[in-house]
This record gives C-alpha cells, sequence and structure tokens, in this order.
C-alpha cells in the first residue's frame, strides 16, 4: 500500500524537467559513505484487511477492556457525547494545522476562542491559552512561570499533587535555579497548613496545591490563597479531574493566581494516558509571561469579526531563547473536542455530571468503610475518589477483585510508604448501583 | 457569507443540554455539606444538540486542511493523513486503557510501543528510543536534557549550546530551560553550516550543537561527518532536530552520521493529523552513550512478557505523565506497517521529487537566494516582486483565493519574505502543475495588478484580518454581550 498520486507517467515527465534521470540522482549531492546500502529491516507492509486484523489481535492482548474499573488518579471515565466523536472526526477539524494564515483557519481560531473562554468560566480567571501537552507539563509550565514573575529561588508543592506531576516539575526545573519543597498533608488529606506556614518565606515564588488532590480530598483553597498571598508568593492550583469545575468553586474565586489542568475528562477517552490536554488560566496581569498559543478577537479590512493567533513575541518562533515557553504544536484537537463537550454538556449538565460523581462516590465510600477491616483514611470532602485503609493490607482484596473481573482501587504504597496498606478508588457516574454494591459485596467477601 | 456566532450569543438558560441517567443510588443530602459549592459558571452556555452540530459544522466548513486542498506548509510536512488509522486509534482495546491498568492486562499496549520503538531505533539508526515526549518541541526539551544528563555524568554540563541561524525558533528556546546559553552559528553562501566558523566556535564549554539536517532550507549537510567530527573531538554531542526526516528516510540514517540524539514529529514523518496544531509525538533516539538518561518508564521484553521498566538511576525522569501520546503513537505504527521499508523509501523519493518538481518550475518566476540543491522542501522569496511593493504576505495571501493553502512564510529567517514550499509525497501531479500555475499567474498580477494581491484574500471567509490590533488591544475570550 502507498499512499503516492504519481503515475510512472508523470515520475518521468517530472524528472525529465528538473533535468535528472532518476530519484537516486536527487540524492546525488549527500555523501555516498552513509547512503544506506541495505533496505530497512522493518515488518513487511500490510493491506488495509490485514492491517486492521493485525491490530484487532493486538488489541485482543489487552485484557483490561471486560474489566469494570475503580482507577483514577489523573485518568478518569466520564461519558463521552457521541458527537463528540463525529464532529471532531471531520477532515477540516483533523487534517488542517497550527493557524497560521487565519482567513482560511477561522474554524480552528473560533474553537480556540470559544475554548479560552470556556477554560475561564470554568476556573474563574482572566485569561486562557489555547492548550498544553497534559497535566503534569502544565503544573511545570506554571512553576516556571511562577519564577519568571517572582524570580525567587523557591517553590513549594503540595505532597498530595499527583506524584507524576510532582515528578515533571521536578524534571522541569533540574537545570534552572529553582528548589522544590513539599509540604505535607494532615489528618484530613488536605495540605497541612501548619507546615506550610514554617516552610513559606520571602524567597517563595510560588505555592502549589493541588484539588481535588491525589487522595481524592477538595482542598480548602482560601487558606491555603491567605497563607500564600501574605508571603507575596503566587498561588498555583492544579486540577486533575477538570469534571469537578462543574460544581465546586473556581479556584480564581479562592484566589489562586495561575491554574494549570489536565482536561481529559472533557471528552478525551482514556488512551492508555494520551492524547490527553492541559489546560493553563491566569488573571491578566501576567500576560506577557504566559506560555503556549493564544488566539484573540480582531476585524478584517471590512469590518468583520475573525480571530487569529496574537502575542506570539512571548514564543519562541520570535523571541527564540528568551520565549514563555519552547512549545509549538500542542493539542488543538484535544482542545476542539473538550469545546464540543462542554458545549454539549452545557452549564446544567456539567453541574449534573459532578453531582452524580460526588453522589456515587459518597454512596461507594459509605458502603466500603462500613466493612470491618475497611475505614476512611482521610476525613476531608470528597469529589469522586477517595483512599480506603485495608487493615490487613490490599492485596488481598486486589487480587479478589481482579480474579472477578475488576480493577479495584491504585495501591498507594508505591507513591506514599505512609500509605502502604491504603488504595485510592475513583467512581463517576459511569458506575451504576449494581457495579458499587458489586464491589462492595467483592470487598467484604475477600477480607472476611 | 455571515459570519458564525460564538457559542455564547446563542445560548440560553432554559434550552435542554445533554441529560444523563437519574441517579440510581440513594440520594444523599449532606454529600455537598463541606464542600465549596459554587453558585453557577457565569456565562457558561447552555444550548441544544443540534445548535451544536451546526456550530461545529460550519466552523469545520471556514478552514482549509489536507482533505480539500494541498497544503504546502513548509517544515510541517502536511501529508495526507489515512484514514484507517483513525479507525485503528479508535479500537477499543486501545481507548478504554488506563494507564495505570496492571500490566498483565495491557500487553498489547505494550506491544504498540515495543514495536514502535524497535521501527524507530531501525529507521533512525540509534540505538534506543523515548516514545514519552508529547511533540517535536517536547522532543527537543529532552534530548537537550539527555546532553546535560549525560555530559553532567562525565563531571561537566558545560555552558553552551551552538545553534544555525537557520533553526527553528524551538531549538534555542529548549536549550534555554535546560540551561544553558545560546550561541548562533552562521551559515555560509550555500545555506550550510560554515565550517569555520564552526571551528573556532566549538570550545570546551560547548556542550552540544544543534542541527536541523536537511536544514530549514532543504539542504542536506553535506558536511555533517566532518561536522560531527568537529564536535565530538572538542568533546560536545550533535543534536539534530528531525522535523525534516521525510526526506531521508530509507535512504540516510542520522545514526550513521555521526548523530548522539535526534527527535523525530511523528505528526510530519509518519502521517499523523496535524489536529488543527497538536495533539503531536515527538518521540527521542540515542545512542548507546545517552541510554541510561532516558525518561522512565522504558518498556523491556521478557519471558514473562512486556514489562515497563522504572528502576533507571540515571534517568532524567519523567517529562509528562503516563505513557505518552499513545493514540498517535499507534497512528503512526500503522502508517509504518501499511508502508513497509520499501513504501516509506519511495515516500522519501517522492517528496524529493515533487519539491524539487516544483523548484524547477517555479526558478526565475520567484527568488532563490541559495542554489544549492534541495530534498524535501525548497525556500523562494519575495525579493523579485518587491521592487514593486508586493510582499510574501501578498503572495500567500492571494494563493487562497486560488484555493491553495499558502507556503510557511519568513522563515528560515536568513531568507528575507521567505516563502518555504514544502509539496509532501501524496501530492498528484495535477495539484502541484496547480499551484505552480497559480504562483506563476500571481507573479504576473504583482506587475500587471498589484493591488490585487495587496488586497487579497478576496474570496475567503473573511478578509486579512488585522494581527496589529488583535495584538495592541488583546480580546482573548468573550466577556459578555456587547452594547
Amino acid at each position: 500500500m502507498s499512499y503516492i498520486s504519481l503515475s510512472d507517467q508523470d515520475k518521468k515527465e517530472m524528472l525529465d524537467r528538473i533535468g535528472v534521470s532518476s530519484l537516486d540522482d536527487l540524492f546525488c549531492c549527500l555523501p555516498d559513505e552513509i547512503r544506506l546500502k541495505k533496505e530497512l529491516r522493518l515488518p513487511p507492509p500490510l493491506t488495509e484487511p490485514e492491517l486492521v486484523r493485525h491490530f484487532e489481535a493486538l488489541g485482543r492482548k489487552n485484557k483490561e477492556h471486560s474489566h469494570l474499573s475503580f482507577l483514577g488518579a489523573g485518568a478518569y471515565r466520564h461519558h463521552i457525547p457521541f458527537i463528540v466523536d463525529y464532529l471532531s472526526s471531520r477532515g477540516e477539524f483533523i487534517s488542517p494545522y497550527t493557524p497560521y494564515q487565519p482567513e482560511v483557519s477561522q474554524g480552528t481560531l473560533q474553537v480556540i476562542f470559544e475554548y479560552q473562554t470556556l477554560v475561564c468560566q470554568l476556573t474563574g480567571l482572566e485569561i486562557s491559552n489555547a492548550s498544553l501537552y497534559e497535566g503534569a507539563s502544565a503544573a511545570a509550565e506554571a512553576v516556571l512561570m511562577a519564577e519568571r514573575i517572582k524570580g525567587r529561588p523557591r517553590i513549594l508543592v503540595a505532597g498530595s499533587v499527583h506524584p507524576q506531576y510532582r515528578e515533571v516539575i521536578g524534571t522541569y526545573v533540574k537545570n534552572l535555579a529553582i528548589q522544590v519543597e513539599e509540604v505535607g498533608y494532615d489528618d484530613k488529606g488536605q495540605v497541612d497548613i501548619e507546615s506550610l506556614k514554617r516552610q513559606i518565606d520571602n524567597g517563595t515564588s510560588a505555592v502549589i496545591c493541588q484539588s481535588p488532590n491525589f487522595l481524592g480530598v477538595v482542598e480548602n483553597l482560601d487558606r491555603l490563597s491567605e497563607v500564600a498571598h501574605q508571603n507575596q508568593a503566587l498561588f498555583i492550583v492544579v486540577v486533575a479531574e477538570a469534571a469537578s469545575l462543574g460544581i465546586l468553586q473556581s479556584p480564581g474565586a479562592a484566589g489562586a493566581d495561575i491554574v494549570a489542568g489536565e482536561g481529559q475528562s472533557f471528552g478525551l477517552p482514556l488512551s492508555f494516558g494520551g492524547p490527553y490536554l492541559g489546560f493553563m488560566a491566569c488573571r491578566k496581569e501576567f500576560l506577557r509571561q504566559f506560555p503556549g498559543r493564544i488566539a484573540g478577537e480582531t476585524k478584517d479590512v471590512e469590518g468583520k469579526r475573525g480571530f487569529v493567533l496574537t502575542l506570539s513575541t512571548r514564543e519562541q518562533h520570535i523571541r527564540r531563547e528568551k520565549a514563555t515557553s519552547n512549545i509549538c504544536t500542542n493539542q488543538a484537537w484535544c482542545a476542539l473536542r473538550a469545546t464540543i463537550f462542554l458545549e454539549t454538556m452545557g452549564q446544567g449538565g456539567m453541574r449534573e455530571l459532578a453531582y452524580q460523581n460526588i453522589q456515587k462516590a459518597n454512596y461507594a465510600l459509605d458502603r466500603l468503610s462500613a466493612i470491618k477491616g475497611v475505614k476512611r483514611k482521610f476525613g476531608g470532602p470528597v469529589f469522586n475518589e477517595f483512599v480506603l485503609e485495608f487493615e490487613r493490607g490490599y492485596k488481598k482484596a486486589a487480587d479478589h477483585l481482579l480474579s472477578n473481573g475488576i480493577l479495584g482501587g491504585l495501591a498507594l504504597g508505591p507513591f506514599y510508604p505512609g500509605l502502604k496498606n491504603c488504595a485510592l478508588f475513583c467512581v463517576t457516574e459511569v458506575h451504576s448501583k449494581a457495579d458499587i454494591d458489586r464491589l462492595a459485596g467483592l470487598v467484604a467477601e475477600a477480607i472476611r | 457569507m455571515s459570519r458564525e456566532p460564538l457559542i455564547f450569543e446563542i445560548s440560553a438558560a432554559t434550552k435542554k443540554s445533554f441529560a444523563l441517567p437519574e441517579l440510581d443510588i440513594p440520594e444523599k443530602k449532606d454529600a455537598l455539606a463541606g464542600l465549596p459549592v459554587r453558585v453557577g459558571i457565569p456565562g457558561f452556555p447552555q444550548v441544544s444538540e443540534v445548535e451544536v452540530v451546526r456550530h461545529f459544522t460550519r466552523l469545520s466548513q471556514a478552514n482549509f486542511c489536507i482533505d480539500t486542498s494541498f497544503y504546502p506548509l513548509g517544515s510541517c510536512t502536511m501529508k495526507y493523513n489515512p484514514k484507517i488509522n483513525e479507525r485503528i486509534a479508535a479500537l477499543p482495546d486501545f481507548q478504554g486503557s488506563h494507564p495505570y491498568a496492571p500490566q498483565d492486562l495491557i500487553q498489547g499496549n505494550l506491544e504498540v510501543l515495543k514495536t514502535l520503538e524497535d521501527c524507530l531505533t531501525e529507521i533512525t539508526g540509534m540505538d534506543a528510543i523515548t516514545l514519552q515526549p508529547s511533540a517535536g518541541a517536547h522532543g527537543e526539551l529532552v534530548g537537550m536534557m539527555l546532553v546535560r544528563a549525560c555530559l553532567e555524568d562525565r563531571g561537566d554540563p558545560r555552558k553552551i549550546v551552538l545553534i544555525p541561524d537557520s533553526a527553528h525558533g524551538t531549538n534555542p528556546s529548549s536549550a534555554h530551560i535546560c540551561g544553558y546559553r545560546v550561541q548562533e552559528v552562521k551559515s555560509n553562501q550555500s545555506g550550510t553550516i560554515d565550517l569555520d566558523a564552526l571551528s573556532q566556535e566549538m570550545t570546551g564549554e560547548v556542550a552540544a550543537l544543534m542541527i536541523t539536517n536537511p536544514n530549514t532550507l532543504g539542504v542536506f549537510e553535506w558536511d555533517i561527518l566532518k561536522i560531527c567530527e568537529i564536535v565530538h573531538t572538542k568533546g560536545g554531542l550533535v543534536y539534530m532536530d528531525g522535523a525534516n526526516m521525510n526526506a531521508l528516510v530509507g535512504k540516510f540514517r542520522p545514526g550513521d552520521m555521526g548523530i548522539d540524539v535526534i527527535h523525530l514529529n511523528l505528526h510530519k514523518t509518519f502521517s499523523t493529523p496535524h489536529g488543527g496544531g497538536g495533539p503531536g509525538s515527538g518521540p527521542v533516539g540515542v545512542k548507546k552513550h545517552l541510554e541510561p538518561f532516558l525518561p522512565v518508564p522504558i518498556v523491556q521484553k521478557g519471558e514473562a512478557g512486556y514489562r515497563l521498566d522504572f528502576s533507571r538511576p540515571k534517568s532524567i525522569g519523567r517529562v509528562r505523565s503516563f505513557h505518552g501520546n499513545f493514540l498517535v503513537m499507534l497512528r503512526a505504527l500503522a502508517y509504518i506497517h501499511t508502508l513497509g521499508a520499501a513504501g516509506l523509501k519511495e515516500a522519501a523519493e517522492i517528496a524529493v521529487l515533487n519539491s524539487n518538481y516544483i523548484r524547477k518550475s517555479l526558478e526565475g518566476v520567484y527568488h532563490l537566494k541559495y542554489a544549492s540543491p534541495t530534498l524535501h522542501e525548497c525556500v523562494f522569496s519575495d525579493k523579485l516582486q518587491k521592487e514593486r511593493g508586493i510582499l510574501n504576505i501578498d503572495i500567500a495571501k492571494r494563493l487562497i483565493d486560488y484555493g491553495l493553502h499558502p507556503p510557511t512564510m519568513s522563515f528560515p529567517l536568513i531568507v528575507p519574505g521567505a516563502l518555504m514550499i514544502e509539496p509532501t509525497e501524496t501530492e498528484s501531479r495535477r495539484d502541484l502543475d496547480q499551484f505552480i500555475e497559480a504562483m506563476k499567474a500571481i507573479a504576473r498580477e504583482a506587475v500587471e495588478t498589484p493591488e490585487v494581491l495587496k488586497s487579497a484574500p478576496h474570496f475567503a471567509p473573511v478578509r486579512r484580518l488585522d494581527e496589529t490590533a488583535a495584538a495592541r488591544n488583546p480580546v482573548l475570550r468573550w466577556e459578555g454581550p456587547k452594547g
């Protein structure tokens, strides 16, 4: 199979016009000693029917799909309205590139403008960019941005921020003059405010927390914001479960200066972790330090409204090493899906979605923590995830669930040595009462 | 043509939104107690399903795209995106897979990753690959982090990174985030790296040279072996930006040229859709001496099947969550499987043929600053038209009236008024000829009716947009009804 559109006659005539006698002649200016003398050793070509068979067989080697799953931890299963797939699969959305020519890219540009508006509305902040890669690198970009604004050497990161996000922040700042210090959590699973007060000082650029955090607990953002701002540090809120924004107070309203998050819950399938959607919003005063592409409104020569990429003097193709980020290609198509998702759900749908997540998680939490030998680990309020502690370890329950076709919660031992008997369960609107009852029944059976 | 309103402008609070099933559990009255709950989301839209469908369908129709037109954006490799790959990326066994699922249950995913790594290792001639980076610039960042980690391990990370003046802006920006000072290397009259200049600047302070090959003019750095030798002799490493790999697949391998680290763009060379600006995927290939530093995790094949290896003490760490843009990788692997070795090589050859055909046909009509032979793309400029006040932007906007997407404009920076044309291998002779004829017609118009160019486009959804005003008075979101 090939996607070439030239006939043999075309090739011959084209070579003639160029004035060479063979395709190889077109490469004659390259050093012969490094010319590849043999064919690449790759799998043999497949026709479409063979290709589909091949990948279906590969897919069947995944045994996960038949399982009922209670995994979350930064990747969430939500219902995706059918029109998200239908509309986003249009060639006019999939096959163009970055809208460098706005006059023939108004579709993409208006979608970005609407996306930016939706992100501002959800986060309660004034400006949003066109997207970043995913939640973890968005959090890292927020850290770099805070350092540019404040020029102070330290940042304080809550230990309850997603472990992978903390790892990525660590990787990004390793070669820069930024120190990262962690702040512990209290019995409720929230940032330990007394520790924070002790650790923060006038060398702190920013305080970063996640809400709902990795332990499933919703933070008291007002309180954290106050401590950060009393010390003239920026307050950065990471949102890994964006569906929570449908009902919870916006981080902006609580005083966040920058919000960075993961938009996967907005119409993107789990996809083994990607492509997802990094989103980022901030206060207007930080516009010049904001990373990533931004669309803006303008007019054409006839006075008609139109949209363009704007403020590119922040970006790498103009500012080169002085740019606010090195990002170029981002996640435009994922942002399109999020836009379709959010506009389809609407204000009412987003609130109902979030409400159902809270209700179902609470139902599951009540059922599971009523089992003898299982207890709720943290007292703080939850959204759609919670940590359970298993008196005699989680493994037995996990294995029993697995052998019954259920993926239970994520064991937390590998991430938090202090939580080695604990697991993080996620329950969303896709779980029925029967699913949750079955989970609870099997857990009870396993540890009886 | 009337413009599509913003969704916020057709919203009304009482319109029906998407319906979820009724709660099937006993509702807990105090479930919200203790939670900071918002009253509403001010301005958030509420529209009907049919309105959403019409809105996005109409918006899509305002876009040029590969499926409807020739799209010769230089440096972007806008080749046809095979449709079957969308179907494969949508298979529920892959799409429904959770990144924390137990490894025994995701052997298919891990096999996909390992197979793609093996294919890319073979294609690039490198020793190992990480698939984690999310896009090209992310790959560059990882590449430079690897350089730094390797040199630090040897005892001295050094201070400077050399970058040719023709390079993409992401290069200096990526080097900067790794804590390096950027020093520019001037191009010579052939548009390639000047060996004498390089020799002079390549001191013991220099960590690496970042090179694009073929470079952004489409010219192969024919002194590549000497270039690598100069850098290696002084203890530096050579990073190759693989954005232009489409010219080389199956013909030349960076690993055979002395390159130490390279990034690829799966959304360019391996045909995955550009999506209006992502998602991409930017795998990084390295030689043996850089392998210990690759991001975690790495996929290994053992007796008990495929495993993710997290215990790599020298690793730079994670650069993003989970395993990278997996569905993009799946599409790229499907593409490699479809073409096979011969098909990939043919793609490179035809990409170079198509580009040279355009170049030959437009020589003399437009100015070509560098006479050097080119591969997959060619860079003309507005120099001949400028005498009559016509700039590259006027030429680009007029192409839109001919139903064609303009080339990349004003890049590389070493060609003033650049028009960078990369046709790719998938275009037909008819499409190439249409483009050539349009470019020739525009050159005539530049002489005969320059005002038509100055005021172009005339037949687009909007006329020329005021980008200066957009930047001077930024309106970056809908704020509410006007007036």
